[in-house]
């Protein structure tokens, strides 16, 4: 689902690279978790992924897509593919819950009738049936991150990427966006999530990758985590 | 298909409400581009005027030979063929000596002193050739034939050229040109300016919507997705341009019909203006509205582009 063969991404002229020869495999419907300190390059990785960045070298190849071979103009469709949850939810604040979902399906063009038979459902898995009207500055930071989730998981992507969504909650309401999370990757979902929420991990008993100044240094199973 | 349709529809929306939106940023916009508009249509009116007058005058203009009495049928048959074999000569009418007298008359009618002096002799008015000639500034050569001595025996007096008309005409055209150059300077400088503004305040409408442009653009809007609203609201402000602009010219003509009761001010014939305005009104309507719209969707598509880029290799 997922391939990054030797993946190396350099910022401006940088001497020392963000990322130094990465190389990931994910299976389909793998749940990983990658973890590291601030500035190990987790959140580089995923920008890659989500061609926010280019990298300077390397291969990476998701979904069938190969990022080398992609287009500018296909980059929105490549986006559509896949789910995003940011750490700062990145929701529309003048929208409601209901709208800020339906936004990522209006962009693909689906008509309102189906757009307010599918959000509702969505709004389901994320619990949070019932503030459909609710603006985000009027919910708590754990429905805002599950507002965003709703939004990565509505057009149904086949991965899942999760940039640190709990970076911002107490522990209660992070424990409830990685339920949410586990709920997706259930349903068949690949899922990539970067933390450093130590409890999450060792919870979670998944596979984890380990980044220390932009190289991978441990990828295990079912692992835990220590600082 | 369908989705297409329902995109389309939703960018004509969010392009809608953000005219009505940003109706205050978009007002300088506008205002500049009604200027813009309205020279566009004002100088194309005084174009058509101005080439109006020069076609009226120009066809007043002809050369009149004054044929002697002695002259025989068969000399002026050749004469009259001569003429019409000239290159430069569009028409060859001839006046004999009644029908010189009956023109005379009827354009005296009002005149009763210089009728009673000439029906009171022998018709003294010669037999009269006009020559209309194609090209006025090739005139001479129809002169030579007509100084030729030769001809000039069978003259009875020098022909007349419509000299100063011909200076009129010059004239206009001169001003007809400087009018056009001065235009279209200043309708590029204006279409320049209205794209400069209508840049300045798309940019401040996609600042004032960056985060939910990145948004957008995270959560895969294509370009155009995020772009159409802008051109729709840009082609807005063109449309609502084009219809003001209109209006401007259309009030001006109420207010000079009724303001001037002579309807020529100078060169420039007003009615004639007028006409032209009302009777080509749909086409000049639908040019203001073509012009506006590129103006305001290709000046939207450059501000635009910036901030739709994606991250180049590096």
């Amino acid at each position: 689902m997922i391939l990054l063969d030797r993946v190396t991404k350099t910022y401006g002229k940088v001497a020392t690279p963000a990322l130094d020869r990465v190389s990931l495999h994910v299976e389909p419907k793998e749940f990983v978790i990658v973890v590291g300190q601030s500035g190990a390059g987790k959140s580089t990785l995923l920008k890659l992924l989500t061609r926010e960045e280019r990298q300077t070298s390397g291969k990476i190849i998701v979904g069938g897509i190969d990022y080398d071979k992609l287009r500018d103009r296909d980059i929105p469709l490549l986006r559509r593919k896949i789910g995003v949850v940011f750490q700062d939810f990145k929701l529309l604040p003048n929208r409601t819950v209901f709208e800020n979902v339906a936004f990522a399906l209006e962009i693909v063009g689906m008509g309102n009738h189906e757009i307010k038979h599918t959000v509702p459902k969505v709004l389901d898995i994320v619990n949070l049936r019932g503030k459909e009207k609710r603006m985000p500055l009027e919910l708590s930071g754990g429905e805002r991150q599950r507002v965003a989730i709703a939004r990565a998981i509505v057009r149904q992507p086949k991965i899942l990427i999760a940039d640190e969504p709990t970076g911002n909650l107490d522990p209660k309401h992070a424990w409830d966006v990685i339920k949410v999370l586990e709920k997706i990757n259930h349903y068949g979902t690949t899922v990539l999530l970067t933390t450093h929420n130590q409890d999450i991990v060792n919870k979670l008993k998944r596979r984890v990758v380990t980044i220390e100044h932009g190289q991978i240094v441990s990828d295990k199973a079912r692992a835990e985590y220590k600082i | 298909m369908k989705r297409k349709f329902i995109t389309f529809a939703r960018i004509l929306k969010t392009g809608m409400i953000n005219f009505v939106r940003n109706a205050w940023l978009g007002i300088a916009a506008i205002a500049v581009m009604v200027v813009t508009l309205t020279i566009v249509l004002f100088s194309i009116l005084t174009n058509a005027t101005f080439n109006h007058t020069i076609d009226q005058i120009r066809d007043k203009i002809d050369i009149s030979m004054y044929l002697s009495d002695e002259i025989t049928a068969e000399q002026r048959d050749q004469m009259l063929a001569e003429l019409k074999a000239l290159p430069n000569v569009a028409a060859v009418t001839y006046l004999s000596k009644d029908q010189a007298l009956e023109r005379y008359k009827e354009q005296n009618a009002n005149n009763p002193e210089l009728l009673s002096a000439i029906s009171q002799t022998d018709n003294p008015l010669p037999a009269t050739v006009q020559i209309k000639p194609k090209d006025l500034n090739k005139i001479s050569e129809i002169k030579d034939f007509l100084s030729n001595p030769e001809k000039e025996a069978l003259q009875s007096e020098e022909p007349s050229y419509s000299g100063d008309r011909k200076e009129a005409i010059d004239k206009i055209t001169h001003a007809t040109n400087t009018l056009q150059r001065a235009g279209l300077v200043a309708v590029v400088v204006f279409a320049v300016i209205s794209m400069l503004i209508i840049f300045n305040t798309i940019q401040m409408a996609i600042f004032n919507r960056r985060d939910e442009i990145t948004i957008m653009r995270l959560l895969g809007a294509s370009t155009s997705y995020i772009r159409g609203p802008f051109v729709v609201e840009t082609i807005f402000y063109g449309v609502v341009s084009a219809l003001i602009s209109v209006l401007f010219i259309h009030a001006a003509f109420v207010a000079a019909s009724s303001a001037l009761e002579a309807s020529s001010l100078g060169l420039l014939d007003i009615q004639y203006s007028s006409d032209y305005f009302y009777d080509h009104f749909w086409l000049l309507l639908g040019m203001q509205l073509v012009i506006g719209i590129l103006i305001g969707a290709i000046s939207s598509i450059v501000a635009t582009k910036r901030y739709l880029k994606f991250k180049a290799p590096k």
